[in-house]
């Protein structure tokens, strides 16, 4: 029981980060149906922006660690979603109009670009952090002395993960860049001609995904303590299977489908092997893609002639 | 495509430009300040770092002046933006090779390939600046660039017809030709294995509309199929390439079969998953496929039965005693080249021959439009599985060559980097093309084989490629994509060509 509990708090964690990712896959695809085969990379990026960011305070003496974590979060988030803008403005915007596969192909070749750029710029080993925010409490504690764990750093993932997507939900029900967005994604053309910047709102919508991704680096940044160049490609998967899982364009699935394949892997290495948790990962996404492809919360696509 | 073609003639006014250069500059500020700016570096005790500021300005200020050379080319003023990006390559390009005292003033970054991408850029505006002067009007850059792209293609095709023979007899007589050592021998092998694996998802891909990102799985499938074929059932090699081929082939279908109902963004999502739920599958299960170690020892390749050995056992024959000839250890790695030429050229005349049948027919318009081939009465999910099963079956040919080549597998060779390197010389060699797809395989491989200092940059680079051309030419560099039969004969009224 205790150990269930424990793999239940690790699981909802890893959950939590890659749910952040999955927005970023389901509000692109919702909008521009369009699979972001670099947002794994530009999750990435937001994990090596939080070490860099780190390293530079730990340099200049910053020991505070809520004022650290705040510092580092605008960074990461900041230069992330510039990284997100310029991807799209660079790679996906000529395509509009393109052939169907011309959008996938050219983010599979902005996810080489983004990990090679990283890899050049930055070196091929990985790079690892003290921990930061150590001990936690203990919710509870088996007979045999098993205790089960929740880490401060967890709260702070729960807690984070939490404000985030409430603030998300509002900004898409009730602000006017929510409303277009919704509007963007139901008839791009009827939009634009009721006055929706349509350009401005995918551009946009990039960014909010790219910042979202931007903090979940920083949380695999603190929670792992260790990154490299090539952390984007397994967590993208992973996340877009979350998408996937979830039904593709729906956000509060999205949301769910990351909370389950976190579940998943950590029940699958805690009573299966660790060895084929990622095999179990990409079951599942085969899987629902061929007996569910709407996903879980998604709606049936009509496929129009 | 309109839209951006008049949005781009339109002449813009300088001060507009600036901005928009300077916006661009400071975006590249913004972007690089951290990644570029800041080299973390792994000390004893704890993680600290180097600055690399100068390359940091360096870096936007060349994008801000790019972008700037671009936009005057665009707009009009294309003698501006030739003699700015002369005066910056040449500048450049003399303190590269010549260096001196300057070298020490004024070179933006550390390394070299770096800055020559630098002179490279500005020769691409001077190139595009030239074109839009002779032209005379310099206006409308992008479209008129397109339908050059397009004459340059159509030419190059023609001159395919007599290129490839050109090409073939080349590839048959290099061996002997006197510059081909055993190194080059050796690169060239590799380059026609791409050359085959290009060719092979060139089906699935150029041929089938179907982009499969998991292509390295069924090479890896053959490969290991004919290494276990091989060391624990000592069949021959020529035994197992047909097997290997048929394994490969059952993968491609076993994975096709639920899949292929799929879109086509989803498809390449699960062939990526696929592949590398093999990888993972070849590491975790030890016990038969040797875990991460693979399986060595595999037979080499004998000529058909014959060893390339130099002291046989008595009673028995190896090559160099069965022609005569003195015994040299190239005669295995000749063997090889042509081993594999042989199976490429195959690969290559069976797609040929196969756009001509109705199976091939029916993949090509299955690419452009599946609802209407639905409504004419084709199976799409038997035409996609046939071409999957095509794809896959030379993908385990090749991987049957790959493992006698290198005498041992490993799950290492089979990455998804692997499928994606593949996948970008199909892609930037043009879908459907056989002659672009082997010119993409000779540069994309061959080159970083013979200059190693570009290696590291190699992924880098094919990543921008593969961004440029769907932007560019987004059928390939050399597709002309004319359909392989046609209703009306050339001469007869054209049909209006299809908005993509």
């Amino acid at each position: 029981m205790e150990y269930f509990l424990q793999q239940l708090i690790n699981g909802l964690t890893l959950g939590a980060i890659y749910g952040l990712i999955a927005i970023g896959y389901t509000m692109v695809y919702g909008i521009i149906g369009m699979i972001n085969f670099a947002h794994g990379d530009i999750f990435m990026i937001g994990a090596f922006h939080a070490v860099i960011a780190f390293v530079i305070l730990g340099f200049l003496g910053v020991t505070f660690v809520p004022l650290a974590l705040v510092v580092v979060l605008l960074t990461a988030t900041l230069l992330t979603s510039a990284y997100g803008w310029t991807v799209e403005r660079v790679a996906y915007r000529p395509l509009r109009g393109s052939f169907k596969l011309a959008p996938l192909i050219s983010a599979i070749g902005m996810s080489f670009v983004l990990s090679n750029f990283v890899q050049i710029s930055q070196g091929a080993r990985n790079k690892s952090l003290e921990p930061m925010i150590q001990g936690g409490i203990v919710v509870t504690q088996s007979p045999d002395g098993f205790d089960v764990q929740l880490s401060y750093l967890q709260m702070i993932i729960f807690v984070t993960t939490l404000v985030l997507m409430t603030g998300f939900t509002l900004l898409i029900n009730r602000t006017a860049l929510g409303r277009a967005q919704r509007a963007c994604e139901q008839d791009m053309k009827m939009a634009s001609l009721l006055g929706v910047n349509v350009d401005r709102t995918i551009s946009l919508t990039f960014v909010i995904g790219a910042a979202l991704a931007g903090v979940a680096g920083l949380m695999v940044t603190l929670y792992w303590g260790v990154v490299d160049f090539f952390i984007g490609f397994l967590a993208g998967i992973k996340a877009f299977t979350a998408a996937v899982l979830g039904g593709i364009g729906s956000l509060p699935g999205a949301m769910l489908g990351g909370i389950l394949i976190g579940l998943i892997e950590a029940f699958w290495s805690g009573y299966f092997s660790v060895e084929y948790k990622d095999v179990a990962a990409f079951a599942i996404l085969v899987l629902v893609l061929i007996f569910r492809p709407t996903g879980l919360l998604g709606r049936p696509e009509v496929e129009k002639v | 495509m309109v839209a951006r073609a008049e949005a781009l003639a339109k002449p813009l006014v300088i001060p507009t430009l600036l901005k928009q250069s300077i916006g661009a500059a400071l975006i590249a500020l913004v972007l690089t300040s951290l990644i570029v700016g800041i080299k973390t570096v792994d000390t004893n005790e704890a993680l600290s770092f180097t600055t690399r500021f100068p390359s940091v300005a360096w870096a936007s200020i060349g994008v801000g002046l790019a972008y700037l050379g671009f936009g005057l080319v665009r707009s009009g003023m294309p003698l501006a933006g030739l003699i700015a990006s002369l005066a910056v390559g040449v500048a450049q390009a003399s303190v590269l090779l010549w260096g001196g005292p300057a070298k020490e003033l004024y070179l933006p970054f550390e390394d070299p390939v770096v800055n020559w991408v630098v002179v490279l850029v500005a020769g691409v505006i001077a190139i595009r600046a030239a074109l839009a002067l002779r032209r005379g009007d310099g206006t409308g850059a992008a479209p008129a660039g397109t339908a050059l792209g397009d004459r340059i293609a159509r030419k190059f095709n023609q001159a395919s017809r007599l290129l490839a023979p050109l090409l073939i007899a080349f590839a048959i007589t290099m061996p002997f030709l006197p510059f081909a050592d055993r190194r080059f021998v050796d690169v060239a092998t590799l380059v026609s294995t791409y050359v085959m694996l290009g060719w092979g998802l060139n089906i699935v891909v150029g041929l089938a509309g179907l982009l499969d990102l998991g292509y390295v799985a069924f090479y890896a499938v053959g490969a290991y199929s004919y290494s276990m074929f091989a060391t624990y059932l000592g069949l021959s090699f020529w035994l197992c390439l047909p097997l290997a081929g048929m394994i490969a082939a059952s993968f491609g279908v076993l994975l096709g079969f639920p899949v292929l109902r799929l879109r086509g963004d989803y498809l390449a999502i699960v062939t990526l998953g696929f592949g590398e739920m093999v990888r993972l599958i070849l590491i975790n299960w030890w016990w038969f496929t040797g875990g991460p170690n693979g399986i060595n020892n595999v037979p080499r390749p004998s000529f058909f039965g014959i060893p390339f050995e130099r002291n046989p056992p008595e009673g028995t024959w190896s090559f160099h005693k069965l022609f005569g000839i003195e015994y040299s250890s190239n005669h295995r790695v000749v063997f090889l080249y042509y081993l594999i030429l042989g199976l490429a050229l195959l690969t290559c005349l069976f797609s040929y021959r196969i756009r001509r049948l109705p199976i091939g027919r029916a993949w090509e318009a299955l690419r452009e439009d599946e609802t209407a081939c639905r409504a004419l009465g084709i199976n799409p999910t038997n035409t996609k599985l046939t071409a999957f099963a095509i794809g896959a079956m030379f993908g385990g040919f090749a991987g049957s060559f790959f493992a006698t080549r290198q005498g041992f597998v490993s799950p290492e060779s089979f990455t998804f980097l692997e499928s994606a390197v593949i996948l970008a010389i199909v892609v930037l060699g043009g879908m459907g093309s056989q002659v672009g797809v082997a010119l993409a395989a000779i540069v994309l491989i061959g080159v970083p084989e013979f200059f190693r200092e570009l290696a590291g940059y190699r992924m880098l680079a094919f990543g921008i490629g593969m961004v440029l051309i769907m932007i560019w030419r987004p059928r390939g560099l050399l597709a002309v994509r004319d359909p392989t039969i046609r209703l009306h004969p050339r001469g007869g009224p054209e049909p209006e060509p299809a908005k993509p």
